[in-house]
């Protein structure tokens, strides 16, 4: 079943960026070297960047649609983004960081939800702490936890890992995998590291200089690093 | 041996109240003329810029007879505001707030300016994909992370209107009771013969006020940006 179709087109400096692309529940890899657009790509579907023309649609609900002048703003799209600085917010605590998405939005609180996500993220012990007294693979769960708890419809992760050394990257996979597996959440999952992909990854879209290579599955990581 | 009179008094309690009601006027606006100013893309900013700094680089004397055409009771606007409001600014205490805030306006949007400039506006894109409106970007995330800046305009604008004596006594006089602040006592005292004394008090208590401005700057501008980096 389709989660996602995105159809956009974007001028972006010298690059052309033009996609068409759909994505079904599971992990999807947008794989491609630095500079074929992935960023921009997963900040259009976020809604934190215009597209020129085309359209972008999310289970029933259009997100936008340049020719039905249709453009949802970011806060209404229920998308959960984890940046690849993660981008806590310096000011707040972790618990406070984490229960963010739920104030803003007017929720009530969800004790149990809660606690099963920073379980699943081993942050449970850090609440109190500032954002600047967290290692960096720290931060980035926070930020992954932060983004569960909004309840998105769909997770976009712009290489979470990139700011991390390799020990650290390992801490984060496989908090990873399991939200793959226990999340029934669709993930769009944006790296150029190959390896990285082929443990979480389900299925793969490669980008190339503003325009989809390919479509498939983890073969098309083949050959690559 | 240093006992302030009546009017001594007087004049300390009337300075407080100007400065502090001039301040908490001043403040929505500065934190809206510095969001304009650092966010802002319109024609007319430089105009705008250069609109807010005039009370720094204009004699005082000037600002005030200008306040004095402006919101005088037959001025534009000092009529308006009478006949729509009865709001009187003519030869009041609350001229006298209004001279002060306008001199220490400049002083209170340069920082908070310069903090949100300095701002991650990448926090804010976070913030609004968590699902939080505009409106509450900006005071979840914009406004407490420019505190600091707010501090500290909010105490340069306090010490500015504090001590503000030349658009003040222009526009509203030095009335004793009314609009004699400190500076204006200071200045009527060192008039007569035998003010000697009097002016001494009152220029010990504006060298008291002051330093526990800068020092309350300093304490509160080490709270605000110690909650930033960790306890």
């Amino acid at each position: 079943m389709i989660v996602l179709a995105v159809e956009v087109e974007k001028q972006l400096g010298v690059l052309a960026l033009g996609v068409q692309f759909q994505i079904a529940s599971g992990v999807t890899a947008l794989f491609g070297p630095s500079g074929a657009g992935k960023t921009s790509l997963v900040n259009m579907i976020a809604g934190l960047l215009k597209p020129d023309r085309g359209a972008i649609v999310l289970d029933d609900t259009i997100l936008f649609d340049a020719a039905k002048a249709i453009n949802v703003p970011p806060h209404r799209r229920r998308i959960g983004y984890v940046f690849q600085e993660g981008r806590l917010f310096p000011h707040l605590s972790v618990r406070q960081n984490l229960d963010y998405g739920r104030r803003v939005s007017g929720r009530p609180r969800d004790p149990s939800e809660f606690d099963r996500i920073a379980a699943l993220l081993g942050i449970a012990n850090l609440l109190q702490r500032r954002p600047r007294m967290l290692s960096g693979g720290e931060r980035q769960r926070v930020a992954i936890g932060r983004a569960l708890l909004m309840q998105p419809r769909l997770l976009l992760l712009d290489e979470p890992l990139a700011s991390l050394d390799a020990g650290h990257k390992g801490e984060i996979l496989p908090y990873l995998t399991r939200l793959r597996d226990e999340a029934a959440i669709p993930m769009v999952y944006v790296s150029h590291i190959a390896d990285e992909l082929r443990q979480i990854a389900t299925a793969v879209v490669r980008l190339e200089e503003g325009r989809v290579a390919a479509v498939g599955g983890l073969d098309l990581l083949a050959g690559t690093r | 041996m240093f006992e302030l009179s009546s009017a001594e008094w007087t004049a300390v309690e009337l300075s407080l109240r100007i400065a502090v009601v001039a301040t908490a006027w001043a403040l929505p606006f500065g934190i809206a003329i510095g969001w304009l100013l650092a966010r802002g893309k319109f024609w007319g900013k430089t105009v705008l810029d250069g609109l807010v700094h005039l009370p720094l680089v204009l004699p005082p004397v000037v600002t005030g007879y200008l306040l004095l055409i402006w919101f005088g009771r037959r001025g534009p606007v000092g009529a308006f505001l009478y006949d729509h409001f009865g709001v009187v600014f003519a030869f009041r205490w609350t001229g006298a707030a209004l001279a002060s805030g306008v001199m220490g306006f400049p002083l209170l949007v340069r920082p908070i300016r310069l903090a949100l400039e300095a701002i991650d506006r990448r926090l804010e894109d976070a913030a609004a994909t968590l699902g939080a409106n505009p409106a509450l970007v900006f005071f979840t995330v914009t406004l407490p992370l420019a505190l600091p800046g707010i501090v500290a305009g909010l105490l340069l604008c306090f010490a500015r209107a504090l001590g503000e004596f030349g658009a003040t006594i222009t526009f509203v006089s030095n009335i004793p009771g009314e609009t004699q602040t400190i500076s204006a006592a200071i200045y009527t005292f060192l008039q007569i013969p035998e003010g000697d004394a009097a002016a001494g008090r009152l220029v010990v208590v504006a060298i008291l006020l002051s330093l526990a401005a800068l020092i309350a700057a300093e304490w509160l501008g080490r709270r605000a940006s110690a909650r930033f980096h960790g306890e």
